[in-house]
């Protein structure tokens, strides 16, 4: 078996074995999506109409509702494995590729399950206006696979520190700040703009160009970052 | 840095300061003119921010391949400096945005991005600060600071350039953006301020290698018939 198709299988095992583990106990998945539901309910309870809260505010709430919500569970996937010490286990048996290909795209679908159900419970509860449904499914799509990539690897540092909680939102705040900002910009297009899909062209270049750092950049510290 | 460069690099700082003062016409145009001079410091100071995140980075990268704990030291006192250049261009920069825009702070994309590297800076040292033993700290702090980079690139490099800024862009390199005695003076005390960096980033060494010998020493005081490692009873 050649290298690049080895660690491919390996990411996937991690994948599968991850999920099996999460749909037994549903920890990270019951943290963020409750974290999320509490957020959009408690400020659609205050921010409805006839609050008159413009849409550009309801754009930012939304995402910093999502980014609260992935901190609350995405660096479960490396906790786990230093509580229940299986990490050496793993580093035994997969390379190191492998398991950050796979831990990531844990965290990616974790980030869509998150979004496909906060997203439109957010758009029925706040009444955000929506002029650009399709960009607007691409911009979250996007926006939570970039959120997923900028934070996996700060989830690996954090599962090695103390007071895991409280660093990894301290942490992953600064790396995921530009995807953020360049969402929230597309969210705000997608729902006002009447020629969206050219005011959200750049956010989306943007979007894809930081993944296709970022990612690289992890993969290259992750090495250092999981071996001991 | 022996003394003789020592001495010029203090001669030399205070030479550009009088000399922004005595020297440099005041800024027609600007709101204050007469205000205008501190841009010469302002713009330095955010310039070394810049260069204090490069060289941690660079320390960082090094020190993953390498290993070395004084790699570590020079990416943290990178970091300090960093911290402390930074703190500098936002206190002048909200001085003569209070001066020209009417306010000391206006989220201006600069702005935004300055405090941004700040917090990637605290993140740095909260993390130090939160792992308890000395090469997992190193490894992971240098694991973080790289993460850390492409994302500041993107603050510093990309988002001012396609968000609507107050600060003019591209002032520094084009020929038609500055008037040329201010081109010279913000260079000088750029250079100037970049000998200060390199001192104070080597007196932060020494320190850190002096109580490195002491806390040894300090082990060797208390213990005098310390075992070696393996050979507890």
């Amino acid at each position: 078996m050649n290298r690049s198709s080895s660690w491919a299988h390996e990411a996937i095992a991690v994948f599968a074995k991850d999920w099996l583990l999460e749909l037994r106990t549903r920890v990270a998945l019951g943290a963020v999506v409750l974290f999320a539901v509490t957020s959009v309910v408690a400020s659609g309870f205050a921010l409805a109409p006839p609050s008159g809260v413009p849409a550009e505010v309801k754009a930012a709430l939304l995402w910093v509702v999502i980014f609260f919500a992935a901190v609350a569970g995405l660096s479960r996937v490396f906790v786990v494995e230093e509580e229940t010490r299986t990490a050496d286990a793993l580093r035994l048996a997969v390379s190191s590729t492998g398991v950050f290909a796979g831990k990531l795209a844990f965290n990616a679908v974790l980030m869509w399950t998150l979004c496909a159900i906060t997203v439109p419970l957010y758009l029925l509860l706040l009444e955000a206006p929506l002029r650009n449904a399709s960009l607007l499914v691409i911009v979250v799509l996007l926006g939570s696979t970039a959120l997923a990539c900028a934070t996996t690897a700060v989830g690996a540092i954090v599962a090695k520190a103390t007071m895991r909680g409280a660093l990894f939102g301290v942490l992953s705040f600064p790396v995921a700040l530009p995807p953020l900002l360049v969402v929230i910009h597309a969210t705000k297009a997608a729902w006002l703009s009447d020629n969206a899909w050219r005011v959200a062209a750049g956010d989306l270049q943007v979007l894809s160009g930081f993944m296709l750092v970022i990612v690289p950049a992890s993969v290259l510290v992750f090495e250092h970052i999981w071996s001991e | 840095m022996n003394r003789t460069v020592q001495i010029l690099t203090g001669i030399w700082v205070a030479g550009v300061t009088v000399a922004a003062f005595l020297w440099l016409p005041p800024a027609e145009g600007f709101r204050s003119p007469e205000a205008a001079r501190i841009v010469v410091f302002h713009v330095p100071c955010a310039m070394l921010t810049f260069v204090a995140f490069l060289v941690n980075a660079v320390y960082s990268w090094k020190y993953l391949r390498s290993r070395d704990p004084l790699t570590d030291s020079k990416a943290n006192a990178a970091a300090e400096l960093g911290m402390l250049f930074a703190i500098l261009a936002t206190v002048t920069g909200s001085l003569f945005a209070m001066e020209q825009w009417g306010s000391a702070w206006n989220w201006d994309p600069r702005e935004t991005s300055i405090v941004m590297l700040m917090l990637v800076y605290a993140a740095y040292f909260v993390l130090r600060g939160a792992v308890e033993e000395k090469s997992k700290r190193a490894r992971l702090s240098a694991a973080y600071a790289l993460l850390a980079f492409p994302a500041m690139v993107f603050l510093i490099w990309i988002l001012p350039r396609i968000v609507e800024s107050l600060h003019p862009t591209n002032t520094l390199f084009s020929r038609s953006g500055l008037d040329p005695k201010y081109r010279i003076t913000l260079w000088s005390f750029f250079a100037g301020l970049l000998a200060v960096f390199v001192w104070m980033f080597r007196l932060r060494l020494r320190v850190e290698i002096a109580e490195a010998r002491l806390r040894r020493q300090h082990r060797r005081d208390t213990m005098p018939e310390a075992t070696p490692a393996g050979e507890t009873r």
